[in-house]
């Protein structure tokens, strides 16, 4: 974000220097580098994440086991009382508190890795946010010098080349002329077919009484009128 | 990605079929950035500039500059050409440096035949709009 305000404090200042500075001055070169450094950390992150969600299903698993041999050993326990076998009930009594505190560590160092994955998993998605701002801030900075460059070259062109030395009006009169030139010749061509081509011929001959079309008209009146005259029975 | 150059190719023909045969020819401007002109008969004086970033592509299509304005009308101009630009297909009215443009921005990904009606239709804009707002040019 904020890349269209950097850009609009560049249009206001010096138009003039926008080409040749608008990457060094909206800092692209810093991006992109901190664009590099964040796929790193997320590529190391990612490393890492891996790491720590295997040991974090490691830890469930021996949680597991702990808890199925606390149970098993109180089973043993209880046995042992029913059989008032106070002395061996006191030694599972003792290897049940052994696995307690296995089990506490491995609790906690469950609680542990759980906090450490949803860290870096954070880690990952804040980064790939700021690739994203990053890489639209790169890219529209990158756009607009293009632009900006590609004014430059038309204009120098222009300049040398002389093509635009006319005003705007001048240049729409022009091509304005020059299509009411082409119109004007469509309808001269016009004319000009209507008085010389065929067509003109044609009429004159049939107005001298000559050719086919010169005594059609008569023809079907005669006709009309014979019919007429005998009609059928 | 194909080059500005190689993406022009054959678009002659299609720029022309849209503008009732009208003669189309390209000429690339020399400079840092990739530029083709497009010079189309009959409006020789109105020519299309296609430049290409990584992004997209642009037509740019100058109509006047800053210079040429009537200075007592110049804020309404502004107001005029803001308002049109929605309105107008395909083509945005803009400003750099000093020169007034209409233009058509595209994605580098769009196929011959936009590029063909993006540049007719920048033409028919440029000159249609060149005739409605020369009552703001001296």
């Amino acid at each position: 974000m904020g890349v269209i305000g950097k850009l609009l404090s560049l249009v206001r200042g010096s138009a003039r220097e926008l080409g040749e500075s608008i990457v060094d001055a909206n800092g692209v070169r810093i991006y992109e580098q901190e664009i590099h450094d964040a796929k790193t950390a997320i590529a190391q992150a990612k490393v890492d994440l891996t790491g720590v969600v295997a040991k974090e299903m490691q830890s469930a698993r021996e949680i597991e086991q702990a808890r199925a041999e606390i149970a098993r050993l109180e089973g043993l326990a209880v046995e042992a009382l029913e059989k008032e076998k106070n002395a061996l009930a006191e030694e599972v009594a003792a290897k049940i508190a052994e696995r307690e505190v296995e089990l506490e560590k491995q609790t906690q160092l469950h609680a542990e890795y759980a906090v450490q994955a949803n860290r870096l998993k954070e880690l990952i998605k804040a980064s790939e946010a700021k690739i994203r701002e990053h890489e639209r801030a790169v890219q529209m900075t990158r756009t607009a010098e293009s632009v900006y460059k590609a004014t430059q070259s038309i204009a120098d062109n222009i300049g040398t080349s002389g093509s635009r030395l006319v005003s705007a009006r001048e240049s729409l009169e022009r091509i304005k002329k020059r299509h009411e030139d082409l119109n004007d010749r469509i309808v001269a061509a016009e004319v000009l077919d209507r008085e010389l081509g065929d067509h003109t011929l044609e009429a004159k001959l049939a107005e001298a009484g000559i050719g086919e079309d010169s005594a059609r008209k008569e023809k079907i009146l005669a006709r009309i009128r014979a019919r007429r005259a005998a009609p059928t029975a | 990605m194909k080059n500005l150059q190689e993406r022009m190719e054959g678009l002659d023909a299609l720029i022309a079929t849209r503008l009732s045969g009208a003669t189309v020819g390209f000429q690339p401007i020399p400079g840092e950035v990739p530029v083709i002109q497009v010079v189309i008969g009959g409006r020789e004086e109105l020519p299309i500039f296609v430049t290409a970033s990584k992004t997209q592509i642009l037509c740019v299509c100058y109509l006047w500059t800053d210079a040429e304005v009537i200075p007592e009308r110049r804020a309404e101009l502004m107001e005029v050409l803001l308002e049109l630009n929605p309105t107008i297909p395909l083509s945005s009215f803009g400003r750099i440096n000093e020169r007034y443009m209409l233009f058509g921005a595209l994605s580098r990904e769009a196929r011959a035949e936009d590029l063909a009606n993006e540049i007719a239709t920048l033409s028919d804009n440029a000159l249609d709009a060149l005739d409605a707002l020369a009552t703001y040019l001296a």
